[in-house]
């Protein structure tokens, strides 16, 4: 028995797995920004940040840096305690995610058996660090946006859910290694196109990116739920934002474009480079229709949640569960 | 039987308050210094009170005490969007008063620039207004354009805003070499840049649902509110001043006066990209159609001399002095001119005294009818129409505060 199977020992590994998972994920965090601003420029027939380093590839450092040195304000109404809890409450969930993400065969820090519900759970408690930041603020635009928040994560969470149970159907595992793996022959996204879909369109209202950012609809309610923070507070509710986004993206990988799973079966030994690209494609299409479309109206993206998006994916739901029972091939837990 | 309380007998009062809003100035999509107060019920908004003034200068107070000429540059800030176009209606005024008129030249140059600042004018107007709704993509590709336009500008006047090119009289200058080549070669292309400004708007489902059956203003009401400009005629009033009382060269060109039907927020910003469309048509016609001469009225009493004049005429030298010192006399009198500028019909009241100043100069700002309607279109609508309404009715607080 070597060291690494005592407790002790045991910490140390989970504490450095944990470590190699989040340092790429925040370097990652911040060139997403840089990305986004990149490809906004370019939509935009813009240069984007080019100043800082070469290509201004040291921008999100800079932009770090800057907020590390301002001020946190914190407005006289505020509720202290919460004001200062909700970022982190944002970003700790968004990262807390992370850990039963697989990156490639095995290489999660937890393979537990019910990935999907914790991921499922994680992401709904995101709504909590918004709604708190809101209600702490004590300001009516603050106040708003939590609103626009909750009811539209609350929505969009309902047709998710549906999703998430055809995908868990057709791979009869709530493991996500296992629902990677029953994506050998075809990838889901596409005998389930349209639920990838309703999928992709989801997780952009779940991570409040337009054309649902409503709770931080700018022109509307300035900034939302963040419009009182500054500083780090505020990083720290920037960087869950991305992080979420990238969370999504990879959730949108795992269930649907075939995790590390080689496209083709092209150099199948770069399980996590596949696996990083399929995400920086999911997130380019998150930037792209940023620069693209305007934003919904409150009352319309409930609509669409509601009226379109559940009856949709419940139908789609009946339809694979049927499909399943049909041909047989309903896979039964060994 | 159990007795009822006294207490329970009462009827219980629950006083709701509906929250209001400080929706600007300093809010991104308040268009300048709008303040508008907002009471809401919930998203809905229940009453719209604006709020003006913020950006008063007291430019008409000021007008009496500077010359005619010195005047001319107060027009440009009035809507700073559409500065040439301001000038252009202070212009005729004066003019009119003067009884005098410009040479064709001239006045098919201020045609072709009062149409390319219609072109700035509708540019800003939907571009910002689609940021308004979310989409934040257009209005960097309308500023893009903008630049272009304003190189005209400033190729014709020396400044990319403030152009101060119009005079009573005429222009200050001729076009500059070549300009015209620029010109023609920007009309050719301007039409498929809005091709791919509409590719991203009109089709839009998003937008549609956003801007249709939003704000609608009846042809009656839109009348009753004093309503002029694009916002009319997308309520279905088919008024132009350029068409309805030309001015200038607007009586020989050809173009056409583009109508909505619903007078939502879609149609206004529809009626504003197809008058881009006219906009370049009427450009095109003025390129061809300018002939060479004076752009000036050879009238050294109203217009200052040639400089390599000054340099052999006395008389010259003593116009030129006496022109930029004491300015020129208006004969009293007193005129109402109003001019189809792009965001509808910005008018002067003009009254002379007979003096080098005028005695009093009463603008009519068009913005001023559209922002009063405020309450009346967005009420019942949800905070987010109230931006997207604001964004359709293209307020300019320099015209509004003056």
């Amino acid at each position: 028995m070597s060291f690494w199977d005592t407790d002790p020992g045991h910490l140390i590994l989970v504490l450095a797995e944990a470590l190699a998972l989040l340092v790429p994920l925040l370097i990652g965090v911040a060139y997403l920004t840089y990305a986004e601003r990149k490809v906004l420029a370019a939509i935009q027939m813009r240069r984007g940040p080019n100043v800082v380093g070469p290509f201004g590839l040291m921008q999100p450092f800079a932009d770090a840096l800057k907020m590390i040195m301002k001020e946190t304000v914190i407005p006289s109404g505020a509720n202290r305690a919460l004001f200062l809890f909700a970022p982190m409450l944002t970003f700790g969930l968004a990262m807390i995610a992370w850990a039963v993400i697989p990156v490639n065969a095995g290489w999660a820090i937890a393979d537990i058996n019910v990935g999907v519900l914790y991921l499922f759970a994680i992401s709904s408690m995101g709504v909590y660090g918004i709604i708190i930041a809101g209600w702490a603020s004590n300001s009516k635009y603050a106040f708003l946006g939590a609103l626009r928040s909750a009811a539209q994560m609350v929505s969009y969470e309902v047709s998710m859910g549906f999703v998430i149970v055809s995908v868990l159907l057709v791979a009869g595992s709530l493991n996500l290694t296992a629902i990677v793996e029953a994506q050998r022959t075809v990838w889901f996204c596409i005998p389930l196109f349209p639920m990838f879909i309703i999928f992709f369109i989801s997780t952009l209202a779940e991570t409040n990116r337009s054309p649902f950012d409503l709770p931080e609809g700018e022109s509307e309610i300035v900034a939302g739920f963040f419009v009182e923070y500054s500083s780090m507070s505020f990083a720290l509710f920037f960087l869950g934002e991305y992080a979420n986004m990238m969370l999504m993206s990879g959730m949108t990988t795992i269930l649907f474009l075939g995790g590390w799973l080689a496209p083709f079966g092209i150099l199948p030994m770069l399980g996590p480079v596949w696996f990083v690209l399929k995400i920086c494609a999911c997130l380019f299409v998150f930037i792209w229709v940023r620069g693209t479309f305007p934003r919904y109206r409150y009352d319309q993206l409930m609509r669409l949640g509601w009226k379109v998006f559940l009856p949709a994916s419940l139908l789609w739901l009946v339809i694979t569960a049927g499909v399943l029972l049909a041909t047989g091939t309903l896979p039964v837990p060994a | 039987m159990s007795e009822i309380t006294p207490a329970a007998r009462q009827t219980k009062q629950i006083e709701i308050d509906s929250h209001a809003i400080n929706f600007g100035p300093q809010h991104p999509a308040a268009h300048g210094v709008l303040r508008l107060i907002l009471e809401m019920d919930g998203e809905v908004v229940e009453r719209a009170d604006p709020h003006i003034g913020l950006l008063h200068r007291g430019t008409e107070k000021l007008m009496e005490y500077r010359t005619y000429l010195q005047n001319v540059p107060y027009f440009d800030r009035l809507d700073y969007v559409s500065p040439m176009c301001e000038e252009h209606t202070f212009v005729l005024a004066v003019e009119k008063l003067l009884g005098v008129e410009a040479p064709p030249r001239a006045q098919w140059i201020r045609t072709l620039f009062a149409e390319i600042t219609r072109v700035l004018n509708h540019l800003l107007n939907v571009t910002t207004y689609a940021l308004d709704v979310g989409a934040i993509t257009p209005p960097l590709w309308g500023f893009e354009e903008r630049e272009l336009l304003m190189e005209f500008h400033e190729a014709v006047s020396g400044a990319r805003l403030h152009a101060n090119y119009f005079r009573p009289g005429g222009v200050n200058r001729d076009m500059p070499a070549g300009l015209a080549d620029r010109i023609g070669e920007w009309t050719e292309v301007f039409p498929k840049f809005l091709d791919e400004l509409e590719s991203l708007l009109t089709g839009n489902r998003i937008w549609k649902q956003r801007t249709v059956d939003i704000g609608v203003m009846s042809p009656e009401d839109a009348l009753a509110w004093g309503w002029s400009g694009p916002p009319l005629r997308a309520s279905g009033i088919a008024w132009d001043l350029r068409r309805a009382q030309p001015y200038d060269k607007y009586a020989e060109v050809d173009f056409q006066v583009p109508v909505g039907r619903n007078g939502d927020c879609f149609d206004r910003y529809l009626v504003r990209l197809l008058e881009m469309r006219e906009s370049v048509k009427i450009i095109r016609q003025c390129l061809q159609k300018m002939p060479a001469g004076p752009v000036k009225l050879h009238d050294n009493k109203i217009t200052p001399p040639p400089r390599a004049e000054m340099k052999r005429s006395m008389e010259a030298l003593i116009h030129h002095f006496k022109l930029f010192t004491e300015g020129f006399h208006v004969p009293a009198g007193a005129t109402y001119t109003a001019t189809e500028s792009p965001k509808g019909e910005f008018g002067v009241y003009l009254v002379a005294d007979g003096t080098n100043r005028p005695y009093r100069c009463k603008i009519r700002s068009t913005g001023f009818a559209f922002l009063q309607a405020m309450e009346h279109l967005a009420k019942r609508h949800m905070l987010a129409d109230a931006v997207a309404i604001i964004g359709s009715i293209d307020i300019v607080f320099g015209e509004i505060d003056r």
